[in-house]
């Protein structure tokens, strides 16, 4: 228990070492989550595209 | 190799494979670099259990300056050969770019209020890689600021190379100016002065980015694809809102158009 709390209180660092590692968490796995809801987002709509157009002729 | 890789539907198919391996191997690399980073590596005699920043700051420096030399390769091979994916991987890697200058940004701030006693200071090394950062945005700006993609592709090929003269500026800031930010210690001529056991986790982490780097500019480049896929699908069966608006534009003139 008390090792676990050494290691988050960082050396009395903790208010600077840990948002440093969550800002880069929250930027990073942002920008992937967004990447890959676009990325599904525009699958979806060229397959939907191309159904439209097989059907049609 | 680039020649043959060049071609949108082969890149397609390879990179729906490669994409796969390189995700996994980010998720690999970055937990075992975040071990590395939090529990094994010592902490600074001087520095304290605060370095630990340097894990994340460096690594992320790295990259935002190595993410916009690719930025501005790729313009280069767009501007110059027309290389179809290539001003499609400059436009998918500029908010990869930025978003690790802002962590860089971010951390060093984090680092700095310990250390100097100051989140900012406007010294050389901190206002160039602030510039970068807005360099990074104006670019994003640019290339979507035109209904035209080949249009906003080659403004923004211009601006990225124009930029390039920031990244010596950067690099040498430490050397050039007095400044508070420490000299380089890892890239420096006469090999790095840091102890292995820091080495080890930083060399770690900066792997894992650059997976993580690779991961996203296939996502994103893959996205773009479809998305100027299924534009010229629309504009092909005339239900774009783009090409509804430019034919009633055009009514008066050509009547005839039903």
């Amino acid at each position: 228990m008390d090792g676990i709390g050494a290691f988050l209180a960082m050396g009395g660092y903790a208010g600077f070492v840990w948002p440093a590692y969550g800002l880069a968490l929250v930027v990073l796995a942002g920008l992937a989550a967004h990447s890959s809801w676009r990325y599904r987002q525009s699958s979806e709509t060229l397959e939907r595209l191309q159904q439209a157009r097989g059907s049609r002729r | 190799m680039i020649n043959w890789l060049a071609n949108p539907a082969r890149f397609m198919r390879l990179s729906a494979w490669a994409l796969r391996w390189c995700a996994w191997a980010a998720v690999v690399v970055l937990v075992v670099g975040l071990y590395l980073a939090l529990a094994a590596a010592p902490p600074d005699y001087q520095q304290g259990e605060s370095v630990r920043i340097m894990f994340i700051h460096v690594p992320a420096a790295w990259m935002a300056l190595s993410v916009y030399l690719f930025i501005a390769v790729a313009s280069a091979v767009a501007l110059v050969w027309r290389h179809p994916l290539a001003e499609i991987a400059a436009r998918a890697a500029a908010p990869i770019g930025a978003a690790f200058t802002f962590v860089c940004l971010g951390t060093g701030s984090l680092w700095g209020r310990p250390m100097w006693g100051a989140w900012w200071v406007w010294d050389a090394r901190l206002t160039s890689v602030l510039i970068l950062f807005f360099l990074y945005l104006g670019y994003i700006a640019l290339v979507n600021a035109f209904d035209d993609p080949a249009r906003g592709g080659r403004a923004g090929s211009v601006l990225a190379l124009v930029g390039v003269v920031n990244l010596p500026i950067i690099k040498f800031s430490v050397d050039w100016w007095n400044t508070l930010h420490q000299p380089a210690s890892v890239m420096r001529v006469g090999g790095p002065r840091i102890d292995i056991s820091m080495l080890v986790p930083l060399l770690v982490m900066a792997a894992g980015f650059s997976l993580l780097f690779l991961t996203l500019l296939m996502l994103r480049m893959r996205t773009i694809l479809n998305e100027r896929k299924a534009m010229a699908l629309r504009l092909n069966a005339g239900t774009a809102p783009a090409a509804r608006s430019v034919r009633e534009r055009a009514a008066p003139v050509h009547p005839a158009v039903p």
